[in-house]
């Protein structure tokens, strides 16, 4: 793990930054997915500031990574990081599900840059990061294509036959994060429909599993080094995260799945998000 | 009667329906608690299945349960239960299976989450399953009498409910007969087709319309569509507008414009609902608005068309 301690303070920085512009969309939207953003902000985060090859400026540049949100629900931590980026003026986040906005309340890959899928319907998301990987590789180039996943999402049939078809192909290209925060809409993910034994499961199929905790940027990060060093396999991280990161009244509890914060709720995060240590 | 979601409708009498029938069960694919199927789910606990978020293994289970003699509701979005259009033409269409499906979170009514959540090209693509009961009530009553005629007659079912509320309009479950529009203004000269969440828009728009005399009709039932009715308002109608939050291909609109063909209607239709393009993410009134079918562009296309053809 070579990642140096500044890399890792600056990507803690950025993740705050998001968590809260996170938080001030959904207020303002009075709608939308605040636990399942905020468990997978870091991981996003940490692709787009410390990994992907991307240029804002250039979103349509052929030799960039690309990053599918299968989990089209958590698109608000997409929103932010694209923000912090460049790539959507500040200003234009708080049209979060609005009418006549690109900041949709699930990913439309027609409206804006960086949104490589059209994601939100779940279980769709793999199959087509798998696609992009395989025409990257018939074009013999070197990017990579990243995934992330919920792990509710994981119960959909439509992901297992991605699950046996990227290693039939060799995709070491394709590199999937499994945002494992345990929760669904209906209750925790072990009740509704239990997903273990997972990295047996996934190793059974030829995937490269690692496991890691996905709020922990060097374990991230040294995945993702890890991962690229796949001569055949595609790359499974199984990130253990916490459904609401980072805001205590949320953190682990189901029922901020799809409820936006008031704007008491919002103040009580943001100084939560504020004052933590980094 | 205050307003309500017929979403809420179905959780409250499937619930009731639970303690009369016992051979009704029920399958959700973690949305039960929007679906509101989480009412039988509590009350029943060995009658409800959990199959998490895996729709396909959730139609195809229910073919399977109602072999054994069950009654199963199986429920989630109905965007994604039309998604898995195969499994339901082969494993409860083609197999006679007396599943019932229902699907909530119709049209662009739901408005915030946007265009992927809405049940938009679910009557277009699940009208085209021979045998198929296409059912999208307008208000408590219809969605309750729709609800117990499904669980009481054999066949497939597809129950298309809300997530926003609707005015109550009808008196009593008896004004539902499953393939009969419900008559709520006899007129002449002009008629608004409405279906759900329409219908009080056809209502409102009505209103401003009282001088052209429109009727006014609620077709729950998409299919079987009412032949004979359509035939008797076409008779005395110069202009025919449907009015649907769904795509205008395949739903009442194209049900309405086959039977007006067929049987040689001169009635000019107008088709207003989403026409052939994606929703998003918006207030469902002013999405309404702009994609055209609210009470307000009904009155103006009523007026616009009236004119034209006088
Ligand atoms: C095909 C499909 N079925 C159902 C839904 C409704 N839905 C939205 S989010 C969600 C739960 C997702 O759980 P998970 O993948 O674990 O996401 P997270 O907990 O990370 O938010 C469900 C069932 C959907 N969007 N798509």
């Amino acid at each position: 793990m070579s990642s140096n301690t500044s890399t890792l303070e600056n990507l803690k920085s950025i993740a705050k930054e998001c968590r809260i512009d996170i938080l001030n969309m959904l207020e303002k939207a009075a709608s939308g997915h605040p636990g399942g953003s905020l468990s997978a902000i870091d991981i996003i985060v940490a692709l787009f500031f410390s990994e992907m090859k991307m240029d804002p400026k250039n979103p349509f540049w052929e030799d960039r990574d690309r990053f599918i949100l299968s989990k089209g629900h958590g698109v608000p931590a997409l929103y932010a990081v694209l923000s912090q980026k460049g790539v959507i003026p500040k200003e234009e986040l708080s049209t979060l599900r609005q009418i006549n906005s690109r900041i949709q309340g699930h990913p439309d890959r027609a409206m804006l840059p960086f949104v490589e899928a059209s994601t939100g319907s779940l279980g769709q998301g793999l199959s087509i990061a798998q696609g992009i990987a395989m025409g990257l590789k018939l074009q013999k180039k070197e990017q990579k294509v990243f995934c992330l996943l919920g792990d509710g999402e994981t119960q959909e049939g439509q992901i297992w036959e991605t699950a046996m078809s990227a290693p039939k192909f060799k995709l070491n290209n394709l590199i999937v994060f499994l945002d494992n925060n345990n929760g669904q809409i209906d209750g925790h993910v072990e009740e509704v429909m239990d997903l273990n034994p997972i990295a047996e499961k996934w190793r059974a199929f030829n995937w490269a599993v690692q496991e890691i905790d996905g709020h922990n940027f060097e374990e991230i990060l040294g995945a993702l080094a890890k991962a690229k060093q796949e001569k055949e396999k595609p790359s499974f991280i199984w990130a253990k995260t916490v459904k609401g990161k980072g805001v205590s009244f949320m953190e682990n509890n189901i029922g901020w799945h799809g409820v936006a914060p008031n704007k008491e709720q919002l103040e009580k995060a943001i100084n939560e998000i504020r004052g933590a240590k980094s | 009667m205050s307003d309500k979601a017929t979403r809420d409708s179905f959780g409250e009498v499937i619930k009731q329906l639970g303690s009369e029938f016992k051979n009704i069960v029920v399958l959700d694919a973690d949305l039960s608690v929007s679906t509101k199927s989480v009412t039988f789910a509590k009350a029943f606990p060995d009658r409800f299945f959990q199959m998490g978020i895996a729709e396909q293994n959730m139609i195809g289970t229910a073919a399977g349960l109602s072999f054994t003699g069950f009654v199963p509701f199986a429920c989630s979005f109905g965007a994604f239960l039309a998604g898995r259009y195969e499994t339901i033409r082969v494993s409860v269409g083609y197999s006679k299976a007396n599943v019932k499906l229902v699907g909530t979170h119709s049209g662009l009514g739901i408005g915030d989450d946007g265009y992927t959540q809405m049940g938009l090209e679910d009557l277009n693509v699940l009208r085209s399953i021979p045998g198929m009961t296409l059912l999208n009530p307008a208000d408590d009553v219809t969605t309750r009498a729709a609800v117990r005629w499904a669980a009481t007659n054999e066949g497939p079912v597809y129950l298309r409910l809300t997530r926003q509320k609707l005015p109550a309009l009808h008196k009593s479950e008896s004004d539902f007969k499953v393939g009969k529009g419900i008559v709520l203004k006899e007129g002449k000269g002009l008629a608004l087709f409405g279906t759900a969440s329409t219908v009080v828009e056809c209502l409102k728009a009505s209103e401003a319309l009282q001088d052209k005399t429109p009727w006014v009709v609620d077709f729950h039932t998409i299919k079987p569509i009412d032949r004979e009715l359509i035939k008797r308002v076409a008779s005395n109608s110069k202009v025919i507008i449907t009015v649907e939050d769904h795509q205008v291909i395949g739903g009442l609109g194209t049900a309405v414009a086959e039977v007006l063909a067929e049987e040689g209607c001169s009635s000019k239709l107008i088709r207003l609902g989403v026409q052939d393009c994606y929703g998003e993410s918006g207030d469902p009134k002013a999405l309404y608005d702009k994609y055209g079918f609210s009470a307000k562009a009904v009155v103006e296309k009523a007026n616009h068309a009236l004119k034209n053809i006088l």
